[in-house]
Order: C-alpha cells, then structure tokens, then sequence
C-alpha cells in the first residue's frame, strides 16, 4: 500500500508558515539596503554596528539576570508546589491549584498592570528586583503545571523500592528522584529562561524602541543572533535528554 | 518471643475502612508463608507493614526477637518484590541489582563480585549491560529478585510477583521461586489472590478475608478441613449443607437431618450435641457418582439424586446433581477410558455418595461467600438477576 503523502504535506506547510518570515528576516539581516525593501547586495555591516551599540549590551545583560534568576526560582518554587499539590488532595491545596492555575487564564496586561500598582502603592522601588518578581509570578504557575502532569505519570513504588533497599530520604532524592526528574526539569528550565527572557524584559523593550527610532536592520541581526542561540539550546537540551533515554 | 516474625494485634484503619483488624500471627524462620485472599482482604497492608512502609494504628511486629513497629523501612532488614517490579528505570540491569549494596558503601570490587554471583544465580549474566524496558516481563521479575537478595535480608516479602505475566511464564516462574527458596534459606512471605501460587509453593498459608485472618496451616489443611464457608468456598470448590444434630454415633459421629436427603452421618469432631444447627462442606471430588445404588456401609452417605448438567472437562467430568433444594457439585475422575461404557448423561437419576469423613463441619458461616464459587445460574438470564439460588448447594428458590 501507498504510504499517504498527508504528514509530508502538512509538515512543509507548517515549517513554511512557521519559519518564512524568519528566514527573510534572517536573509535580511545581511542585506545592503537599509529599509530592506529589495536586495542591494551582501554585507556585514549591521553586525558591526550592533557590536558596537553599547545600550543593546546592556539591555541583554539585563534580560540575562532577570531570565536566569526569575527561572532558578520559578523552577524551584513550581516544582515544590508541584509536589505539595501533587501529595496532598485537601481543600487547602484546592484553594492552592485554584491559585496557581490562574495566572495562566489572567490576561498578561492585567497581571502587569496589577503588579505594577502593587509595587507602587507599597513604595517599592522599580528596576531590575520588580521585573524579577513579576516574572516569577508569571513562570511559576507554567513550571507547577508542568512538574505537575509529569508527577501524575511518576511512577511511586520506585521511592518505596529504594527505601526497602537501604537508602535514606536524602539518598532516596540524591539517587532515583533527582536522576529521574532532572531531565525534565532541565527540560522545563530552558522553556521557562525563553519564555521568562524575551516576554517583556529591557533587551525587547529596547527592540521595541529601536523600530521607533528606525533601525530595522539592527534588529535584523540581533534577531538573527537570538535565533542562533535559541536553537542551540534547545538541540543541547534534546541531545542531553536523548542520552538519558 | 518465642517465633522468627511475630504480628501481635495489629490493627490498621483507613479512615472508617478496618484494612488490618487485629491480626497475630508468627512465621518461623525459613518457612514459605502465603497471606492469601480476595482484594482488599488486608493482605498487602499487612505486608506493607511488615516493610515499613505503613505504622500500624494498635498492635506490634518482631522480627528476630527485636521490635521493628517503628524502624523506617531502609533500617529493616527486611526485601520486598514489588508487583510491578520498581525497577529503576535509569539504572542498568547491573546498576540495580547492585543498588543497595552501593547504598551501604561497600567498596566497588565486592559490589562487581556479589552481583556476578546474583546475575549467576538469575541466569542473566549477558544481560547486565541493559535497561529495564529493554529486557523481558520474567526477566524484569528475577532483577527484582536478584536486588532483593543481593541485601541478603532475614525475610523475603513478595507483593502478588506473578501477576503481571501470562500463564505459562508464570508457571516457570513459580517453579523458580521454589527453587530459589530452597537455595536461599530465607524466610518468604508471599502476598497472593491467587490460591494455586498459594496452594503449591507455600509451608503454611494464612486466609485472610475482611481485615481478618480466618485460617492458618498448611495447604492441605487449609484444602481438607476449612473451618468457615469462606474458607471452603474461596479455596477450590465446595458444596454447603444445613441442618441439625439428630443423634449421636459412637463417640466420634453424628447422624444429620437435612432437608430432603435421608439421614446423613457426619464426622463429629466439634462435640456438638443433639439438636445443634450445623453446617457441612463436602468437596465435589469427594463425591462419588453411580447409576446402580452402591453397598451402604456405617460410616457412607447414599442419596438418590438427579443429573442436572453434565460438563466434560478431560482429566474429569463435572457433574450437577438435584436433591431437593439443593445443587450438587460432583467431580468424576476417569480412570480408564471404556469404549463400551455408558456415560451418565444429563436427565438420568442416580446416587451420589460420600464418606462421613469427607463432610466437614464449619465453625462459621455466611451465606454471601457462596458466591465466591463459579456456579453457573440455574436458568437462562437468572446471573443477571444476581439471585442467592445460584449459588452451589443453597436452599434454592
């Protein structure tokens, strides 16, 4: 029998509508033209400049600081509360769910706008501790949901197992829980940094200026520049997953 | 303390459900011992209890003379094979026989030697290299075993091990676990539904029901002379009769009035006196089924009766036999096979007969444990209606 030719078709349509834009953006980052509005030649000149845009570096470094420690803790907080929804089924941890799921319905607008009001009604200085926060109350309810649904296919007797052969809490964690949740808590750290980083730090908000003040082909190759990391990252954490399988 | 592992009033309650309701028991030292009964019985908390998992709500456990009631389960020495296996999925074959031994800080060398003697023992060793998902169900099972056995603990718990395989693996494996009983010396404590795994490998079993044990010794025992209808009924098959203490035989029987059979002598070993109400069980191969009347002797039943339903099995044929309110289970062994011979066949009336020994009074009775037997319903659609008269031998509508 024919193998049907669907999967194919529909695979190549979703990697067009995905990654065109993309790759024009990326075809452009090299382009001569300023505006981008025809080919005018190859160079490398909106690198060069972007290396020497000092508020761009600096944006960056912010974003990095504000995704690296708003995921350590999300990640760390989620998945406590992971494992305190997971254990215990009381109306408290209800109340608890409730809580945490809703964030992820709330309306990104609002729960910035109410962050916002927060921090001023309590005197709190603005600046890069606020956008850390808020980011923490954002990704956390993402890790919870996450750790959650995969603790819901862990499979428990092998705690039980380990236990029956000798091992303490601690090495209970250190030797079977650990090794066996870590993978996807790599997994979630990576999703949580992407999503944390460009969702509405100072490196986008300095994007976002940029295209007021008309530098499109800067934020062409800065563009471009994440991309590359992005994916790279993303293929380590599948190559370092994959080996664990 | 006098015994190897000792359960003394031990109670557990979930909630307002009694999982364990007061049991005591004592295993000897190297003994295979069975918990069996249906699930829900009390049998696995009881296990779990016995591994550290779960604390008793009242009562106490010894091991070896020491109170373990309150010792986590990694202070026990004390090995449990879970029912699904728990083997660590991201640990070799190798890796997790040798996981406990590693736990302890054993240095390396003794590690890599004890468990070459284990995957010897398992029959594994060009197996050590993979993982859990990657070798089979029986084999999954002896890694388990071998994890376990590697801790060289004072008692083997196992947690229903057969379940998850199919007939025949189960049949090898059951052979197996003997065989590693017998090569190990350890006490076994088996958790199991299933009466046959109970029945073949075990030294004494104990027949749990209801948070309960209702029966402790040996399989045969256990078989032959069960002391309540759950007993009689949740191992193997059985027929209940109901009826009174007429008179008085000898010192050691007892003639019965029961409802539409003529006078039935029983073996009298309970003291009951005349006028009691009783209850007997008689096992289906212990009746013996014949077209022409047979000798009646002292201490034999003959009761005239009517073939039902004929089922031919091979090894035996069963047979349903009417007297009165009552359905007869009969199991005929063929011997010989007689080409002349006419078989009894359905419609006919014939005589069943037992001996006076093979009746067994029970101490306790309840009329819902009948259903723990696979009778077939009297008439078409009567299963559904979930009727008490489908049961073997009740008082039938």
């Amino acid at each position: 029998m024919k193998r049907s030719r669907v999967p194919l078709y529909t695979t190549i349509a979703v990697l067009v509508f995905f990654y065109l834009p993309v790759l024009v953006l990326v075809i452009n980052s090299f382009n001569a033209s300023r505006f981008s509005s025809g080919w005018e030649g190859f160079t490398l000149e909106w690198y060069r400049k972007l290396w020497g845009a000092r508020e761009i570096w600096h944006a960056l470094r912010n974003t990095l600081i504000v995704a690296t420690v708003a995921t350590t803790v999300s990640t760390v907080l989620g998945t406590t509360a992971a494992f305190a929804l997971h254990r215990y089924t009381d109306r408290l941890q209800r109340l608890h769910y409730l809580l945490i799921y809703t964030p992820l319905v709330i309306p990104e607008i609002l729960m910035g706008m109410s962050l916002l009001l927060f921090f001023v009604a309590i005197g709190f200085e603005l600046g890069l501790t606020t956008i850390i926060l808020s980011h923490v109350t954002f990704s956390m309810s993402y890790v919870t949901m996450t750790v959650l649904g995969r603790l819901q296919d862990f499979d428990w007797s092998l705690i039980e197992a380990a236990q029956d052969l000798g091992a303490d809490w601690w090495t209970t964690i250190r030797r079977v829980l650990l090794p066996l949740l870590a993978p996807l808590s790599i997994d979630d750290f990576v999703i949580t940094f992407f999503v944390a980083g460009p969702g509405s730090t100072t490196l986008p908000v300095r994007i976002y200026s940029m295209i007021k003040h008309g530098q499109p082909p800067l934020i062409n190759a800065l563009s471009t520049l994440l991309l590359v990391v992005t994916f790279a990252t993303v293929w380590l954490s599948q190559r370092l997953m994959g080996d664990k399988r | 303390m006098a015994e190897f592992l000792e359960f003394e009033n031990v109670h557990k309650h979930y909630g307002r459900v009694r999982a364990v309701d007061g049991v005591s028991l004592s295993i000897r030292r190297g003994e295979f011992f069975s918990l069996l009964g249906p699930s829900g019985c009390g049998k696995t908390t009881l296990l779990r209890i016995l591994a550290g998992f779960e604390r008793p709500d009242q009562g106490r456990v010894f091991l070896d003379g020491q109170d373990i009631t309150e010792l986590p389960p990694h202070k026990r020495k004390v090995n449990t094979i879970f029912q699904n296996y728990a083997l660590f999925p991201h640990l070799t074959v190798r890796q997790n026989i040798g996981f406990g031994l590693k736990i302890e800080g054993i240095d390396k060398a003794t590690i890599e030697r004890e468990v070459d003697a284990m995957l010897a023992l398992i029959q594994m060793e060009d197996q050590a290299g993979k993982y859990p998902d990657q070798v089979s169900g029986g084999q999954k099972q002896r890694v388990a075993i071998a994890r376990a056995l590697i801790k060289k603990p004072d008692v083997l718990l196992l947690d229903e091990p057969l379940a998850a395989l199919d007939l025949k693996l189960r049949q090898k494996m059951l052979i197996e676990l003997d065989l590693i009983h017998d090569e190990v010396g350890i006490t076994f404590v088996y958790v199991t539904h299933d009466q046959g795994e109970a029945m073949s490998l075990s030294d004494r079993i104990a027949v749990m029901n209801h948070g309960k044990v209702e029966q402790l010794g040996s399989p045969t025992e256990i078989y032959e002379a069960p002391r309540s209808s759950f007993v009689a009924a949740f191992i193997g098959d059985t027929n209940f009769f109901e009826g009174t203490v007429d008179e008085m035989v000898g010192p050691d029987y007892s003639r019965l009035a029961i409802d539409g059979f003529p006078d039935v002598v029983v073996f009298n070993d309970k003291q009951l006196k005349t006028g009691d109400l009783i209850y007997l069980s008689v096992r289906p191969e212990k009746i013996r089924i014949s077209r022409d009347r047979p000798e009646q002797g002292a201490h034999s039943n003959v009761v005239p009766a009517h073939v039902e339903d004929v089922v031919y099995l091979g090894s035996h044929t069963k047979y349903w036999a009417r007297v009165q309110d009552y359905r007869i289970a009969v199991y005929q062994q063929h011997n010989r096979f007689l080409l002349d011979e006419q078989p009894i066949r359905w419609g006919e009336d014939v005589f069943i007969r037992w001996h006076a020994d093979d009746g067994f009074m029970l101490e306790r009775y309840s009329e819902s444990d009948e259903r723990l037997m696979g009778t077939p319903p009297e008439e078409v659609g009567e299963a559904d209606n979930g009727g008490e008269s489908a049961a073997t031998g009740s008082r039938g509508a």
